[in-house]
């Protein structure tokens, strides 16, 4: 932790250009330059705009049921025998996930733009699920693309996005997994460029992206913050969460990144181990360039990316958010990993202990909380966000454990 | 004066060819290059592998992945340019590609080795003139030119931002969309061109969607330079390790469209 950080914020990144430190900025081809600076003006504006805020929050309280509960987790705690473990309930949203908080809000910049098409990536189907949502809500044609692996791993997802009216396209390049399919995307995006919007699902790819979506996100954060001051008086002294690109931990962690008392776990995927294949960008990665930002990055010493691995499809991406990245290196969070074994034992455990059927993602943060919690008071609290359900998983997490449904 | 300044002062419009480096495989590439120059091609582009050409079509795509399929590394393209170099000292060499290989040694590294392998100019697809605070002054400092893109959406207020710090020539991408697809309305590259060439005092060479001896010979009218890419890097794809001489016949082809425009 720098003194400059210490003496100032840590939330008030990035820069008028998008970056967060070293990380961050806006690494697009020329065709899509004016359209990012667009959209930064539009967003500065909607930010501005009361009426905005407003339909956004009627929205996020009647269609997606806002506030999600904060949850204690009884049998948990009993059972890890440390910390009081605390959830950020953002399973019970509308579509099962947080991500149609950040769908909400980039639908509603879209339309003050005068954008009549949308289009998406997804990697485990949540966030085209919540794109097609959100289109069908508003009536927009929405193309989402998804990797032609994950199309596969994720039929349920695929089923709800062809339901709500989106069409789906397979994409084979590469591994045909979320990084193939935010590449298609940005090379449909480039040849659509006047009349298509870019629902980015994660805090990342280029500035305003990573920032936008992390104020969507940070929903989260602000409910949980003032439901735990309220439930408990006191602020949580862990905050866990599962990160992919990372946006349910940036918008978990960011309205408590000034409160010093509160210390921040982000949790990546480390797959079959780091010494594997994973998906672990800030344990195995160096920055790099990829996708409209600068950011911690899986690839070799020639600076081509490297395919990730997760057993979970949202978490199965070879970069990070670059919000997370400049929080690394400053210091303010600390980020692990955990294996797929260990997600899968974390997926059981609060299955058996609390009666929640977790996804994949956030199976991570339980399983991190599994090794933390016995290693703090039992008057510590730990806040972890179940940022999705499990009902996508089921047929993925029976294959892995050996039963045929 | 320079290479490129020759190559574009022949009195005829230039044409500019586009190939992947590495691809079908590092040994191949040479003579594809040679099969270019004989075919009359005035400046060539190699096209760095990457595992993600997100500005790039099917073709351009495919041959990614065939040249890193081969094993293609940044090492190997640097020594395709310095045998290219040795063999063409005349002939401009552009090294065409993403921002993650070319600056993850470090943007000097990257600049130093194409001034040793006699690379005269760099086109990075994903660094706009925002984020070039390292890339470009490094090439500068090492006296390799920056070729930067012009597109349908760059207005008159950003041209300056573009053209500035950029030499050689300017790029200009005639179509909003990704290398190999449609080709843009002749009506609508006469006009961007005439608009580009009140700004820049550097050639303007236009691809993106040129496939054919009549759609370059078009262009050719207004227009600098025409470039053209998938159309080769297709022949490319058929033909694997005996592509060159289908290469040479279509740049043949090209050029004499090409120099005869006018």
């Amino acid at each position: 932790m720098t003194a400059a950080q210490t003496a100032n914020s840590f939330r008030n990144q990035p820069d008028e250009r998008g970056h967060f430190g070293q990380f961050g900025g806006r690494y697009v081809a020329e065709t899509l330059m004016p359209l990012i600076l667009d959209l930064e003006r539009e967003y500065t504006r909607a930010k501005a705009d009361p009426a905005f805020q407003a339909e956004f929050d009627d929205l996020l309280e009647h269609y997606v049921g806002r506030p999600s509960p904060l949850y204690f987790a009884p049998r948990l705690t009993k059972e890890l025998n440390g910390a009081q473990v605390w959830f950020k309930r953002d399973e019970l949203n509308h579509t099962g996930a947080h991500k149609i908080n950040n769908c909400i809000g980039q639908i509603l910049l879209a339309m003050r733009m005068g954008k009549t098409r949308i289009i998406a990536e997804t990697g485990a189907g949540q966030h085209g699920v919540a794109t097609a949502t959100v289109c069908a809500r508003f009536g927009l044609p929405c193309v989402i693309f998804m990797g032609a692996t994950d199309v596969a791993r994720q039929a349920p997802n695929v089923f709800r996005m062809k339901l709500l009216g989106a069409e789906v396209r397979p994409v084979t390049a590469g591994a045909a997994t979320l990084k193939d399919a935010m590449n298609e995307a940005l090379r449909d995006w480039v040849a659509n460029v006047h009349d298509t919007f870019y629902i980015i699902g994660t805090a990342a790819g280029p500035h305003p992206y990573p920032e936008l979506v992390r104020d969507f996100q940070s929903v989260i954060g602000k409910e949980a913050r003032a439901q735990m001051l309220a439930r408990t008086g006191r602020l949580p002294d862990l905050l866990v969460a599962a990160i992919g690109g990372g946006s349910n931990a940036i918008g978990l962690f960011h309205p408590f990144l000034d409160d010093a008392s509160v210390k921040m776990l982000g949790v990546e995927a480390a797959g079959y181990g780091l010494d594997k294949d994973h998906a672990a960008s800030l344990a195995g990665g160096r920055p790099g360039i990829l996708h409209g930002n600068k950011t911690y990055l899986l690839q070799d010493d020639d600076g081509q990316i490297l395919e990730g691995h997760s057993i979970s499809a949202g978490l199965d991406y070879p970069g990070i958010g670059p919000e997370h990245a400049w929080l690394k290196e400053v210091g303010r969070v600390d980020y692990t990993s955990v294996t797929d074994d260990e997600a899968l034992d974390g997926f059981q455990l609060l299955c058996r202990t609390e009666g929640i059927i977790p996804a994949l993602e956030p199976s991570h943060a339980i399983a991190a909380v599994k090794k933390v919690a016995p290693t703090m008071g039992k008057d510590q609290i730990i806040l972890a966000n179940l940022c999705g359900r499990g009902d996508k998983d089921i047929f993925s997490v029976a294959e892995h454990l050996g039963v045929s449904l | 004066m320079s290479r490129f300044d020759r190559a574009f002062a022949k009195g005829r419009p230039a044409l500019v060819t586009f190939v992947t480096g590495g691809d079908p495989m590092p040994e191949t590439t040479p003579a594809i290059l040679d099969a270019l120059v004989e075919g009359g091609a005035d400046v060539i582009e190699l096209g760095m592998p990457f595992t993600d050409p997100m500005a790039d079509g099917p073709a351009i795509q495919a041959a990614n992945l065939r040249a890193l399929g081969a094993g293609t590394t940044t090492a190997d393209v640097f020594h395709i340019a310095a045998r290219f170099r040795e063999k063409h000292p005349d002939v401009p060499l552009v090294l065409m590609g993403y921002a993650n290989p070319m600056v993850t040694r470090g943007s000097d590294w990257f600049a130093a080795e194409c001034r040793k392998a006699g690379v005269d100019g760099v086109i990075c697809v994903d660094i706009p003139p925002e984020e070039d605070a390292e890339l470009g002054p490094a090439l500068r400092a090492a006296g390799v030119s920056l070729i930067r893109l012009a597109t349908p959406t760059t207005d008159e207020a950003r041209l300056p931002a573009v053209l500035e710090g950029s030499s050689g020539f300017l790029y200009y991408v005639s179509v909003a969309g990704i290398t190999g697809m449609q080709q843009a309305a002749q009506a609508s590259i006469e006009e961007a061109v005439a608009r580009l060439k009140k700004h820049a005092t550097i050639p303007v060479a236009v691809g993106f969607g040129v496939r054919t001896p009549d759609q370059a010979a078009a262009i050719a009218k207004v227009a600098d330079g025409v470039v053209v890419g998938s159309a080769l890097v297709d022949l490319v794809g058929e033909h694997g390790t005996e592509a060159a001489g289908p290469v040479r016949d279509l740049t043949r082809a090209l050029a004499n469209a090409v120099h005869s425009a006018r």
